[in-house]
């Protein structure tokens, strides 16, 4: 902390020495964000409105970082659409670092313009300016393009208002619990569900191009692991071996599956999967439940939770091969690990002095960083840009998810869909 | 109901008897709240202990679901006199089929709590299988956390949900 305040006053003094130094907002958690103006787009086409509330999109997605404060439209001295409007002293009196302004103007039926410009009020100059088409279907995902080059701008930090979550929901019915398995935008808006069971649903895992997810599905009454397309809904059963099938997770070039087999004997064993030959190789051998493989981003080695030692630990092991090796030693139970995207951190489940929490160790110091404070936190899953992390918890009896920044400093509850909610998982960048 | 009667009978019997160890927290007997009975002692003489009848071989009503202790894949003491009478009646007729499902209380990882649930219905299988039931006729599926019976979060609620449920598919 006192490191990160040193940088704040070394930032700023840099700023006010060099007239045409970068904006740079330092990030000082939920205590202070940063004043910012979206200013109402202006519209020109031929409805009486705006498909779309461009800027109350982005505002929202600003807000929900909890690095923003976004003016409320009411304490607005002026509202320009145009940058050549923009006085910045007005701005400077309301106290507002930054300020966006921008216009949608339709140019067919279903064609249309989105502009914007992001100013620094303090330096009294555009920082990025950009004009995009859009169709009505699409102008949702343009406004929040425009957010992510508005945040990374002001903050370093490359967006995710444009990647999707999927998650799996328990809802009761009257016959039983009904499953099922949703994509959304981050923000929760566009939930699609994209399967539906009355058997439980596991431990979906989206692939590295984003255009498929592969779950666990317990239809028939055993477990099998299927991959289906999002655009087409068309889906197909990648493993059904005698006994367990699960925790399928893809490989960074999409080409392969680590899953856990159990067989008959139901020894829980670690094994990777090719996805076109659908020919297996199996990775560890012991009879402890070696389970929860995922990939580094490296493509180098498949970290897994085995509870060899007598409790669950993280362990890793070669991707073509090799001898386990631990990687958690603090605590008595460390399972479910997940890479940051940018390979430098490890989430897990950790028990923490008999509550489930989200931790986070950074690789090089070892160091774990617990981030959550429930009792049944669980499914850890980092955003692209290995920032935020979404996280399943317990509100009373219901299950929610919730985010979390990588330091800890800012969380978010997030909108989620009906029943109990749980197993979040972010989706990688969108691949155009 | 019968089930219910004669599981009380069983446990009743096997207090009696002291075969089995005296409940200690992590390990309870569900309460009566999973059944919503109270639950009487049947007299029809289904006691293994004293009197009784014999009824090899016969289509019996066994108890389907047993318990786990907490961390534990151990069948219980009081539990190995209902799987040899299972083990009796499934291996005396050859088409007979069993799913043994596995499952967890709610603490933790979800993937590995399926590991657990899949070490509770194999420990079932192995016992079945060492007292002549044929492999062909055990099936072992683990659902984890995923199907809970309680749904809250307290001690009785988790002692409930670490079962195996015995299943007869045929």
């Amino acid at each position: 902390m006192l490191k990160k305040l040193r940088l704040t006053l070394f930032v700023v003094a840099l700023c006010s020495a060099q007239a045409h130094a970068e904006l740079v907002i330092d990030v000082q958690g939920v205590a202070q964000p940063t004043p910012v103006a979206i200013v109402p787009f202006g519209w020109q086409g031929s409805t009486p409105s705006a498909p779309l509330d461009v800027a109350q999109v982005i505002t929202d997605d600003l807000r929900r970082s909890g690095r923003f404060a976004p003016l409320a439209e009411r304490d607005m001295l002026q509202k320009p659409t145009d940058g050549a409007d923009v006085d910045f002293q007005d701005w400077g009196f309301v106290g507002v670092e930054a300020v966006v302004v921008g216009s949608l103007v339709q140019t067919d039926e279903n064609a249309y313009t989105l502009e914007f410009h992001l100013f620094d009020v303090f330096g009294r100059r555009e920082l990025v300016g950009y004009r995009m088409p859009a169709s009505r279907g699409t102008m949702r995902g343009a406004a929040h393009r425009a957010a992510d080059m508005i945040y990374e701008k002001l903050t370093g930090i490359k967006g995710v208002f444009g990647t999707k979550v999927a998650y799996v929901s328990a809802e009761e019915q009257a016959n039983g619990l009904l499953y099922s398995l949703t994509v959304a935008d981050q923000d929760g808006e566009n939930e699609h569900r994209i399967m539906e069971s009355t058997d439980p649903i596991m431990s979906p895992a989206w692939s590295p191009d984003s255009r498929q997810l592969a779950y666990v599905s317990f239809e028939g009454n055993k477990s099998s692991i299927f991959i289906q397309t999002l655009r087409s809904g068309n889906r197909y059963q990648i493993s059904n071996r005698p006994g367990i099938n699960g925790a399928p997770s893809f490989s960074p070039d999409g080409r392969k599956l680590v899953v856990t087999l159990g067989g008959v004997d139901g020894n829980l064993d670690i094994f990777v999967l090719d996805i076109t030959s659908r020919q297996t190789r199996q990775l560890t051998t012991h009879r402890a439940i070696d389970t929860e493989g995922t990939w580094s981003p490296d493509g180098r080695y498949i970290y897994f939770t085995s509870d060899r030692s007598g409790g669950p630990q993280v362990y890793r092991i070669l991707a073509n091969g090799g001898t386990p090796e631990r990687v958690t030693f603090e605590g008595s139970y460390n399972a479910r690990p997940r890479l940051s995207p940018d390979g430098t951190r490890l989430a897990m489940v950790h028990n923490d002095r008999g509550n489930y929490r989200i931790a986070v160790m950074n690789l090089e110091r070892k160091d774990l960083l617990v981030l959550s404070t429930g009792r049944q936190d669980e499914s850890p899953s980092f955003a692209p840009n290995s920032d935020i992390l979404i996280y399943a918890t317990r509100q009373g009896r219901d299950g929610v998810l919730e985010t979390v920044s990588a330091d800890g400093l800012i969380r978010q509850k997030m909108a989620s869909g009906r029943g109990d909610v749980r197993e979040p998982v972010w989706s990688p960048f969108p691949r155009f | 109901m019968a089930q219910i009667k004669l599981f009380t009978c069983v446990a009743l019997a096997a207090l009696l008897v002291g075969c089995s160890s005296s409940p200690s927290i992590d390990d309870p007997e569900p309460t009566d709240a999973v059944y919503g009975d109270s639950a009487t002692t049947d007299g029809a003489g289904n006691d293994p202990m004293g009197g009784g009848e014999d009824v090899t071989g016969k289509n019996e009503d066994l108890q389907r679901v047993i318990y786990f202790a907490f961390d534990s894949s151990e069948v219980r003491p009081q539990d190995q006199d209902l799987i040899a009478r299972h083990a009796m009646q499934i291996s005396n007729d050859s088409s007979y089929r069993v799913r043994l499902e596995g499952h967890a209380d709610e603490r933790g990882s979800r993937e590995y709590n399926i590991g657990l649930g899949e070490r509770r219905s194999q420990a079932v299988r192995q016992l079945l299988l060492i007292q002549g039931v044929r492999a062909s006729q055990v099936a072992t599926v683990s659902f984890g956390e995923e199907r809970p019976v309680a749904h809250g979060s307290s001690e009785s609620d988790y002692a409930q949900n670490r079962r195996v449920e015995i299943t007869y598919t045929n």
